[in-house]
């Protein structure tokens, strides 16, 4: 009977040094690129191609073409409409379906992670389809009572708001599942006494079950304000002409080359979604507190 | 003859399968310090919180000093609850938890802060008042807990195993320290418990639990010596059951035949027939390597098969004619030294009138 010399243990990866090789690997494979199109934004040169010296220049000239920073501030007030209303629909799903009790209660929860789940491509087709077909219905109107209706939406912000609802869509449910998952961990004893010592449903709701939820929304709302800001494939389905989004505005660019200033501005926009996900997570590491 | 401060009439709650809490009635009276005693799932925790009305639709009637509380939500009733996880909000300070109670209910600011440091004073918690309950042992929890119930000065406070998830030196603590809190303010505690000795020391009544069932209500004195039922027996302390049949009954007493034990006459008041068990305090047999002089005493002889140490006693067991098996509580002192050996041959003897004859 052969005898193996190893000591290392079936959870022991950190010993085997091929497993390690392979952790690093995976690991530049996964970040090279970002660091890289992170470094080329401050390249003293129009190619991405070798390091000419250090610039910020690309930052200015990002900065001043209007077109990228029409598209930037369309993202980012999407974004935050998106994030204000998702983040209202998706608590009071997951609140809805943590306090009452209803036939096909599984069915409901199913259904409403699904755009989580269904490819963004499907959505974005799926949502083509409704935008036009609403667009027929309401060009109906262009002449009838409630033309104002069609006007109003041409002004801005209120252009945006066929992208906005297609990514209130989509990234409710993420609120829905997150604050859910908070609550699932809510001791149904703090909200028995907080009743006992006095307390109505709605100063209970407000002292006590809000506070420990609030963790959830946060990490919630930042997660939906990501997703829209860096959503590609539905916005595109979405977009007017008149209705530009960084993303789907850099693609266009990119269409005609990579130029150092596409870099910029997606360095900033990485900077902003790191951030963002760096809080979401922060709020979301079960606390201390909840004994 | 002042009125009960909480009248359980008739009450009884169903769950799916199970009667949780099945026809029970008792009067609880003010200052009392009452305790609901019973094993695991007999329905203690459901009738405290059918008192704070936290459970609802079960049927009976349940009276608050004179108000029937039939309809009164939880947060109208005038009890309060400390739970068994205390339930100490998370997010809160110690001193606001303690003023929870008051500021929703609209007690002006200047009454509330007052009132919580009395009531953390209470609790000798007065130091801690700024701490987040994360910073806090489970026993300080558990002041906090008790504190946020007394400071809404309630007629009646229920505890729900309030000691349970204490270490043993800690519990033993806070039973004197329950106590002697309830002598200081005077109102009437109600605790569930399955710890028959927690029961008996801090209680003036308990209430024995059982399948949802009231078995019996008296003082600790009184459900030892004089337990109505083997269950009740059994259950409160340690006891030695006979199985026995009655043969006749005479002035001096109950004659009956009982196994292992022969012919044995027992005081009793009233009337017995049929088979019974004939009960015994382990703390009343004394043993012996000699036949007991005495001839009035009930005694049996014996192998001891078994001596379990706990320090100050040991509890011996000593297998005697017929199968039977007695249970005996000997102290250690020198005496027994010599005469506690397993296989040892030994008398177990009693005075008849230890002996408690139960029907049921
Ligand atoms: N919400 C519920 N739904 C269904 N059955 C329940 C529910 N709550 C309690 N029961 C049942 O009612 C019975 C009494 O439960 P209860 O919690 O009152 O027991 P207990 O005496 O407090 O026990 P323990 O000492 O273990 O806390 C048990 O059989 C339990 O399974
Ligand atoms: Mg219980």
């Amino acid at each position: 009977m052969a005898r193996r010399k190893s000591t290392r243990g079936p959870l022991d990866y950190g010993k085997s040094p091929w497993l390690i090789l392979f952790g690093l690997v995976t690991f530049i494979l996964l970040y090279a690129p970002i660091a890289q199109l992170i470094a080329f934004s401050f390249n003293d040169s129009k190619r991405n191609i070798v390091w000419r010296g250090f610039t910020t220049k690309y930052y200015a000239k990002a900065w001043n073409d209007a077109s990228l920073v029409e598209a930037f501030v369309n993202s980012m007030t999407i974004a935050v409409m998106c994030t204000v209303v998702a983040t209202i629909i998706g608590t009071a799903t997951a609140l809805w379906l943590w306090r009452f009790r209803f036939p096909a209660k599984s069915a409901v929860e199913g259904v409403m992670v699904l755009p989580i789940v269904i490819p963004e491509i499907c959505m974005g087709v799926a949502v083509l389809v409704l935008y036009s077909r609403v667009g027929n219905w309401m060009r109906g109107f262009e002449t009838g009572p409630i033309h104002w209706w069609n006007e109003l939406f041409s002004v801005w912000p209120l252009n945006l708001g066929a992208i906005t609802a297609a990514h209130i869509a989509f990234s409710f449910p993420f609120v829905a599942v997150v604050v859910r998952a908070r609550l699932a961990g809510f001791n149904r004893e703090f909200e028995e006494a907080s009743k006992d010592l006095g307390a109505s449903e709605w100063q209970t709701f407000w002292n006590v079950v809000l506070p420990f939820m609030l963790p959830g929304v946060i990490a919630g709302a930042l997660l939906s304000f990501t997703l829209s800001l860096d959503d590609f494939v539905i916005t595109f389905f979405t977009a007017g002409p008149e209705t530009n989004t960084f993303p789907v505005k850099v693609y266009s660019l990119v269409r005609r080359g990579v130029s150092p200033d596409i870099n910029a501005a997606s360095t900033v926009l990485i900077i902003i979604t790191l951030v963002a996900t760096i809080i979401a997570m922060r709020m979301q590491a079960p606390s201390k507190i909840e004994g | 003859m002042t009125s009960p401060i909480i009248s359980i009439k008739n009450v009884t709650k169903r769950y799916p399968g199970v009667v949780a809490v099945d026809d029970v009635s008792f009067d609880i009276m003010p200052n009392e310090f009452f305790a609901l005693l019973g094993p695991s799932g007999c329905g203690k925790t459901t009738l405290l919180r059918m008192i704070a009305g936290l459970e609802t639709s079960g049927t009976g009637d349940i009276i608050v000093d004179g108000q029937n509380m039939e309809g009164v939500p939880a947060n109208k009733r005038p009890v309060n609850m400390v739970f068994q996880s205390y339930a100490v909000f998370p997010h809160m300070t110690v001193r606001n938890n303690v003023g929870y109670g008051l500021k929703v209910t609209g007690v002006a600011a200047d009454e509330i802060a007052p009132r919580v440091e009395e009531a953390l004073e209470m609790v000798q918690m007065g130091a801690m008042a700024d701490r987040k309950p994360d910073q806090l042992s489970g026993g300080q929890r558990q002041r906090v807990a008790l504190a946020r119930a007394l400071v809404k000065r309630p007629k009646v406070l229920l505890l729900d195993e309030p000691l349970s998830a204490l270490d043993a030196k800690l519990r033993e603590h806070m039973q004197l320290e329950l106590a002697r809190l309830q002598q200081v303010i005077g109102i009437t505690f109600i605790i569930v418990t399955h710890d028959q000795d927690e029961a008996l020391s801090m209680a003036d009544r308990i209430a024995v639990m059982e399948k949802g069932g009231v078995r019996q209500i008296a003082g600790p004195e009184e459900l030892y010596e004089k337990p109505h039922s083997r269950l009740v027996a059994d259950f409160i302390g340690k006891i030695n059951l006979i199985d026995a049949t009655v043969s006749g009954t005479s002035k001096a007493g109950v004659t009956c035949l009982a196994k292992g034990l022969g012919r044995v006459v027992v005081p009793h008041e009233g009337t017995a027939s049929g088979s019974v068990s004939l009960a015994v305090r382990p703390e009343k047999l004394t043993l012996s390597d000699k036949a007991p002089s005495s001839d009035t005493d009930i005694s049996a002889r014996g192998v001891i098969r078994d001596v379990a140490y706990y320090g100050d006693v040991s509890n011996v067991f000593v297998t005697c004619a017929d199968g039977l098996e007695l249970a005996v509580n000997v102290q250690n002192d020198r005496a027994a030294a010599g005469l506690l050996e397993n296989g040892r041959e030994v008398y177990a003897s009693w005075h008849p009138s230890d002996t408690l004859i139960l029907e049921e």
